[in-house]
């Protein structure tokens, strides 16, 4: 199995307080790993690390040579009032390699072809502020399609979003997975997204577990990620973390 | 009087058509401004090259080149301040611009400059523009329509998702630098007509009008020059038959342009503007 990224005892702050500390983390080919960890714990910083956005104030970030990486932002940070349609948000994915300001016809073709495989086909004219949560959210990862990334980055890919949506965004990963491509992504979602991942890596400030649902929902690894007690239920042969806060009877 | 009479003089038609330039100008540079959040930025610059136009003046230095370079110094020292993250963008802009607009200030005092020629670098003057004038500010508008054409998608990929357009390959600090640049090169060559203190609304306000009429990006590119431009170029009209300040007859008339298109777009306009009106 190919190794497309090592992060080596890396450490990052931002200038203040550590954020992560000494984390030492491999993505291989065929990963589909999520980060779990409570708000500030350092989720969004280790992807980051990872996308090459930040370097590490300690360790070693080692990436494949030529490995293509695409990344979904959190869809809550997307201004929805910026003047742009579904094409053109596809067509920034080839951005760094155009100087031609107009697409031309391959390239309409390519986004045609990438919003009709997600479900999208007919909205290439429409404001991305038409679209319901779970079009949007497929927009974002058109764009990243587009790439042809071998390893997919998302960023909190259901917050926010409906049941339904979640599903539709649980399913899309899950085909992309079994096409080949690595998916590595952050969430909050422990039930209805990380839970169903082959791998999860705990986090808070360091690296706490990593290994499949079954090593590392329990409640110890829980309570040390999360500083609070938690519950871990068996339901139809899947695992169901619940919390069960102090003082409330 | 007739409406037409003020051609007859030179340096009206000059005034005229660096007025009209500059109103495209503003307009196009104007949209990444306010697409960006950084309208602030344009007012805090225009500041800051009133102080390089003071300070150029007393050592004799050409206007536009020592202008020039405090207004570029200016921008790379609010961007190295915020960038070391004590303080915000908006607090580093307060401080340097002001302080260099101050400085302006106490030198055309110290030295002497005419109260005169102060109010037509704040307000803006019609007098005194020339041909190789308005020849330059033609350049600029060339430069800056190059610019946006040959990095039409990176600018673009930049200002609506920087993070992820920096994972792309899209060199965001390099975009940045060139919209600084455009901007600065942009209030130099303007602010003589507009003033210091109106140049920030003419970058402003012919983009949100242009967004209130429009969902495309594309097409605010064409119209908030076109509105600019008309805005230039009837304010130039307006100020010579009312004996106003070009600058003030200029931004008065894309205000009410502003005021109409508010009113006529109603609720989808003020929807679309969405965070650029506060």
């Amino acid at each position: 199995m190919t190794r497309l990224i090592e992060l080596d005892g890396i450490s990052h702050s931002y200038g203040g307080p550590t954020v992560l500390e000494h984390v030492h983390l491999t993505i291989d080919e065929g990963s589909f790993l999520g980060v779990i960890g409570p708000s500030g714990s350092g989720k969004t910083t280790l992807l980051r690390l990872v996308l090459g956005n930040l370097r590490p104030t300690e360790g070693v970030v080692r990436r494949r040579a030529d490995l293509r990486i695409a990344y979904v932002p959190q869809v809550e940070t997307v201004n929805w009032n910026f003047p742009i349609t579904v094409s053109e948000v596809v067509l920034m994915a080839a951005a760094a390699k155009w100087y031609r300001p107009r697409a031309t016809e391959s390239e309409r073709k390519r986004v045609a072809e990438l919003l009709e495989q997600l479900g999208l086909g007919g909205f290439e004219h429409r404001h991305i502020r038409e679209l319901s949560g779970g079009q949007q959210q497929r927009v974002f990862l058109a764009r990243a399609l587009h790439r042809d990334p071998e390893l997919l980055v998302l960023d909190e890919p259901t917050s926010g979003v409906d049941v339904r949506t979640r599903h539709e965004v649980v399913h899309l990963l899950t085909d992309l997975h079994r096409k080949g491509t690595s998916v590595v992504l952050s969430t909050h979602d422990i039930n209805g997204l990380a839970a169903h991942l082959p791998l999860i890596a705990c986090v808070n400030r360091e690296l706490i577990a990593v290994g499949t649902p079954a090593e590392v929902l329990t409640s110890s690894v829980l309570e040390r990620t999360y500083g609070a007690p938690m519950e871990v239920l068996e339901h139809g042969g899947m695992l169901l973390v619940t919390d069960s806060p102090m003082g409330i009877e | 009087m007739t409406l037409f009479e003020p051609f007859q003089f030179e340096f009206f038609r000059n005034g005229f058509m660096v007025a009209t330039l500059a109103g495209a100008i503003c307009g196009l540079v104007g949209v990444y401004v306010v697409l960006r959040s950084m309208s602030y930025i344009g007012h805090g610059l225009s500041h800051s090259i009133f102080g390089g136009a003071a300070a150029s003046a007393v050592l004799g230095v050409n206007f536009y080149l020592g202008a020039g370079m405090w207004g570029l110094l200016s921008a790379l020292m609010i961007g190295r301040v915020a960038r070391r993250g004590k303080i915000g963008a908006d607090a580093a802009i307060g401080v340097i611009t002001t302080a260099s607009f101050a400085l302006g200030l106490a030198l055309s005092n110290v030295f002497g400059q005419a109260r005169r020629s102060i109010e037509a670098v704040l307000f803006g003057s019609i007098l005194g523009v020339t041909t190789l004038e308005v020849l330059a500010v033609a350049c600029v508008g060339l430069l800056a329509v190059a610019i946006i054409c040959a990095f039409y998608r990176k600018l673009l990929f930049a200002t609506f998702d920087p993070e992820v357009a920096d994972v792309t390959g899209v060199n965001v600090g390099r975009m940045e630098a060139l919209l600084m640049l455009m901007l600065a090169v942009t209030i130099l060559f303007t602010m003589k007509i507009v003033g210091v203190l109106l140049i920030s609304a003419l970058l402003v306000t012919p983009a949100v009008i242009a967004r209130m009429v429009t969902d495309s990006f594309a097409r605010m590119l064409v119209i908030a020059p076109l509105v600019g431009a008309a805005c230039g170029a009837v304010g130039m009209v307006i100020s010579y038959h009312a004996d106003i300040s070009s600058g003030a007859a200029i931004i008065l008339l894309a205000a009410f342009v502003f005021i109409v298109v508010y009113t006529v777009t109603g609720a989808r306009g003020r929807g679309n503007a969405g965070g650029m009106i506060h």
